[in-house]
């Protein structure tokens, strides 16, 4: 007799727990195959899966076996014109070592690539593994459309599946003693009378008797008929509608356009720009990107103009940091969203423009954000802005990173380092 | 097929590709009917499974078992299955079957009809009987027990975690699983097991573990005239080739956990090391089987052409035999040389040639029927191909015997598909299956007791084959299991030690 069985609808991923314990244990293996994708991929394709490498030999378990040398004899099927007692030339490598078909002493295939896919967000995983915005906590906000249900105390109207049995069944019960007690005690009176009737009875005493044992009745009869539950015993939970504060996030890429910045150092802000993006929508649902270019004066612009288009000139940064302050205020409340801000320069800045900068840094925009990055890109010494934000930054540590960049290779590392867990800097 | 069987032709079972329960049903009790009532095969209860492909890749990744302890290797396997799934690289088997009673197969929605009766076939008739007549399965494994003993394996060890950290535990079932082809018993017949004992005995092994640590260090001095008289006592007494058994019983810093988990993995490698040594034989016989009761099935008019067709494409792919210069060999293929000879033995009783009676005067002409189950039953790769490779199987194999001697700048072909040749092909294509001489001959030979507490494991070389690179990792992880120095020597023919592996 044979059963068959339907398991297709069990739980899959069985082999979950196992496929993350080989992650974890090679971890470091993962995480430079990673960081080495993150670095030679395009931007459009920065948040897929990945298939990963890791050297065969890492991850070998290994076993005794034999290994190449001595005598050995093999059977092989197949024979077209050999015959007994040819010798041939030892075949390099495969075919002699490991004919013997086990896989055993596979020493010879031993050096390939052991290679699986991760999933796009085991990959998202490992790019931001011990990353962490900073001063997340933050604005809570209007604008919500997500609830939560919360406990809120008994109510007595409800559904039928959030009847709250124990509550219900008690008020049954506090019902039939209140309603029941006059009775209850009444008859429990005329028991009484009954046991001092004692035999021999006299006439009127079995008259009295026969009263009392109708009335006794009677009672029963009322007590039985109070309804074990009634509908106003019914006691429901009641839920409430919370609603759940969804934090919102707004970025602002800054960049310069003026003649000074390459196609390739631009290409190289994009780089730092994206990843800045799909860290911060791990962290927030909604966010607005603004892209705001600047050469001697500035523009908000959409995402094709701002890394495409050309345009030269002089390089006034107050220019851009004056529109940041001003669409804050008009557009992005502080107490509603959560500002980051990512700026991209190759340093450049017109000399007398640096002390209006530094006033409008330090005065209107870094009071207001929650985290901003500036990266300069190029190989050249620190440029005047660099200069100018170091003195910024000792005030504003806690908000505002500064790094420099050669090129896309660097962005990665750079960016790991500027969002790096601190530890002990909670805020 | 058989002339004698003229059963009138029926209603074909099905004529669609797509399966539904009942079609497995029907075709299952029909198999079942041929496989029991004609062909005498006795099996398990069969509990058939159907399960998603996504499941036929957790199957495989935890060596087949419906349940296994947890482990980053079994991880490992299964994003390899996963990768060369989606690529397209590996079809997955059809089927998977499980050594338990009842005995559970696997059967994959993806299937059409046909497969799914070609599973059912090769499956639930043909590995079932084998697992319940072959003798190696009958002495070593416990079918009834294995699921349930699992069950405690997987508990016991996810306690340990919980109690000893997951990474103590990982630590040590890599070092147990370096060594679980030598955890096994050639020789002496396990006890079967079972999950209730089992806890009860791990109770009492770990109370008396405990109190009794461990007589082989006893710190009594010992008597005077004893330590003079003998200097070379070796302990043990006899090398040991169970490396597990010995670790289990005689390392001297082991907690009692680790000494169970040493012998979870010890069960466990006990428990497939009748599989690893009848692939030829199980695969043939379970091909032979599918082979055989659906042409029955077609005979009876059960089954339509174009189910046949389907069919024995399939076959014929499972069955084919690359060239050793095809980029597609990886040596001999089990399912192969096992259905080939399976047929041939078949071919050999009822039509025998002169040659056949010759080489095979035992079973030459005799009951097909009694002469296969007789083989089945008490053989294993090795005995069973220097018993039934026929010349006719080695002629149509073509094969030829190749001397690789790091001696000689050339190898030498030594023996081809002719008279001269057909029985030294034999001999050695036994030998091949032979796991004694598969795996390097590694036992237990001494362990230093009055000095430094120092293993020392010997290798015997045989044909002068050294052993492998990951040896001296492998030495590391008995290191870390023994707790102090541990020294493998490989010594050859003379004695002579050639090669040195140490831990300490």
């Amino acid at each position: 007799m044979s059963y068959i069985i339907d398991r297709r609808l069990n739980s899959k991923n069985k082999s979950t727990v196992n496929r993350q314990r080989f992650l974890k244990r090679y971890r470091k293996q993962i995480r430079k195959s990673v960081s080495d994708a993150v670095n030679q991929r395009n931007m459009t394709d920065m948040e897929q899966g990945e298939s990963i490498s890791i050297p065969k030999k890492d991850i070998s378990e290994p076993v005794f076996g034999h290994g190449q040398g001595g005598r050995r004899t093999i059977v092989h099927p197949g024979n077209k014109e050999f015959a007994e007692g040819d010798r041939l030339p030892r075949p390099q490598g495969g075919e002699g070592g490991s004919g013997s078909g086990e896989g055993a002493g596979d020493s010879g295939e031993g050096m390939d690539d052991f290679v699986f896919q991760i999933s796009q967000s085991e990959f998202l995983e490992f790019m931001f593994e011990d990353l962490e915005l900073p001063n997340m906590v933050k604005r809570q906000l209007s604008g919500t459309d997500n609830f939560s249900y919360h406990q809120a105390g008994i109510s007595e109207v409800g559904n039928a599946n959030q009847m709250n049995l124990v509550r219900t069944m008690r008020s049954a019960q506090a019902r039939r003693i209140a309603l029941g007690g006059k009775k209850r005690k009444k008859r429990r009176a005329l028991r009484q009378q009954l046991e001092l009737l004692v035999e021999p009875l006299s006439e009127s005493d079995q008259l009295q008797k026969l009263d009392i044992e109708e009335e006794i009745e009677v009672l029963t009869k009322k007590l039985n008929a109070l309804p074990f539950i009634d509908e106003f015993d019914l006691k429901y939970n009641l839920k409430v509608k919370v609603p759940k504060p969804s934090p919102k996030a707004v970025m602002f890429c800054i960049m310069d356009v003026s003649g000074s910045m390459t196609q390739d150092i631009k290409n190289t802000a994009k780089r730092f720009f994206f990843l800045l993006y799909i860290f911060l929508q791990r962290n927030y649902k909604k966010i607005d990107v603004v892209f705001i270019r600047h050469h001697t004066q500035a523009s908000e612009v959409d995402e094709e103009t701002f890394f495409y288009d050309r345009e030269t000139g002089g390089t006034v940064v107050s220019s851009a940091l004056e529109m940041l302050g001003d669409i804050i205020e008009e557009r992005y409340p502080p107490e509603q969203w959560n500002i980051y801000t990512a700026q991209a320069s190759d340093g450049d800045n017109w000399p007398n423009d640096q002390p209006k900068c530094h006033q409008l840094m330090t005065e209107k925009i870094l009071p207001l954000v929650q985290y901003f990055t500036y990266i300069e890109i190029g190989g050249n010494q620190p440029q005047e802005l660099w200069h100018l934000y170091q003195g910024i930054q000792k005030d504003f540590s806690h908000n505002f990173a500064t790094s420099r960049v050669e090129d896309n290779a660097g962005i990665y590392p750079v960016f790991r380092e500027l969002f790096k867990k601190r530890i002990g800097h909670e805020s | 097929m058989s002339p004698e069987q003229t059963s009138t032709r029926r209603q074909p079972l099905s004529t669609q590709s797509e399966w539904t329960f009942e079609l497995l049903e029907t075709y299952d009790r029909e198999i079942a009917r041929i496989a029991k009532d004609k062909f005498k095969l006795d099996t398990y209860p069969n509990q058939i499974e159907v399960i998603r492909s996504d499941q036929m890749m957790d199957a495989y990744s935890s060596v087949g078992m419906p349940i296994n302890y947890n482990h980053w290797s079994f991880g490992k396997s299964f994003l390899s299955t996963e990768q060369n799934y989606q690529r397209g690289r590996m079809g997955l088997a059809y089927e998977i079957v499980i050594n338990s009673s009842p005995c559970i197969s696997y059967l994959m929605e993806e299937n059409t009809m046909t497969m799914q009766a070609l599973v059912i076939a090769h499956a639930c008739y043909g590995h079932n009987s084998f697992f319940k007549g072959n003798y190696l399965f009958k002495t070593w494994t416990d079918a009834e027990g294995i699921i349930d003993y699992l069950q405690f394996a997987r508990h016991y060890i996810a306690k340990c975690e919980e109690r000893h950290g997951v990474e103590e535990v990982e630590k040590l079932l890599d070092s147990c699983h370096a060594l679980s082809n030598y955890g096994v018993d050639r020789y002496k017949r396990p006890n079967p097991i079972s999950a209730m004992q089992e806890l009860k005995r791990q109770h009492q092994r770990e109370d008396y573990i405990q109190q009794h640590l461990n007589d082989i260090w006893r710190t009594l001095p010992q008597k005077p005239q004893q330590q003079s008289s003998i200097e070379e006592v070796r302990f043990p007494s006899q090398p040991e080739e169970n490396l597990l058994y010995f670790i289990e019983k005689n390392a001297p810093h082991l907690e009692a956990w680790q000494r169970e988990i040493l012998r979870i993995v010890r069960k466990t490698s006990q428990y497939f090391y009748p599989q690893k040594q009848t692939q030829v034989m199980n695969e043939g016989w379970a091909t032979f089987w599918h082979y055989t009761l659906l042409h029955e099935l077609y005979d009876e008019g059960l089954v339509t052409e174009g189910f046949m067709l389907e069919f024995l494409t399939s076959h014929t792919s499972v069955v084919a035999q690359p060239d050793f210069d095809s980029p597609y060999y990886s040596g001999i293929n089990p399912y192969a040389l096992g259905f080939a000879m399976m047929q041939d033995i078949r071919r050999i009783c009822e039509h025998p040639t002169e040659e056949d009676k010759e080489w095979f005067p035992d079973i030459a002409g005799s009951n097909w029927l009694d002469t296969l189950h007789d083989a089945m039953q008490n053989y294993r790769d090795e005995s069973f191909i220097l018993q039934f490779l026929s010349p006719k199987i080695i002629r149509e194999f073509h094969l030829f015997l190749v001397e690789d001697d790091d001696n000689v700048d050339t190898i030498g072909i030594d023996a081809i598909h002719n008279e001269r040749g057909y029985q030294r092909v034999r001999e050695n294509l036994a030998q091949q299956y032979n796991l004694g001489y598969r795996e390097p001959d590694i036992q237990v030979y001494n362990v230093d007791l009055k000095g430094d507490r120092r293993l020392t494991l010997q290798h015997i070389m045989q044909d002068r084959k050294p052993l492998s690179e990951q040896a001296s990792e492998v030495v590391k992880h008995l290191h870390r299991l023994w707790g102090y120095t541990v020294v493998l020597n490989s010594v050859d023919d003379q004695g002579v030690v050639k090669q040195s592996f140490r831990c300490s």
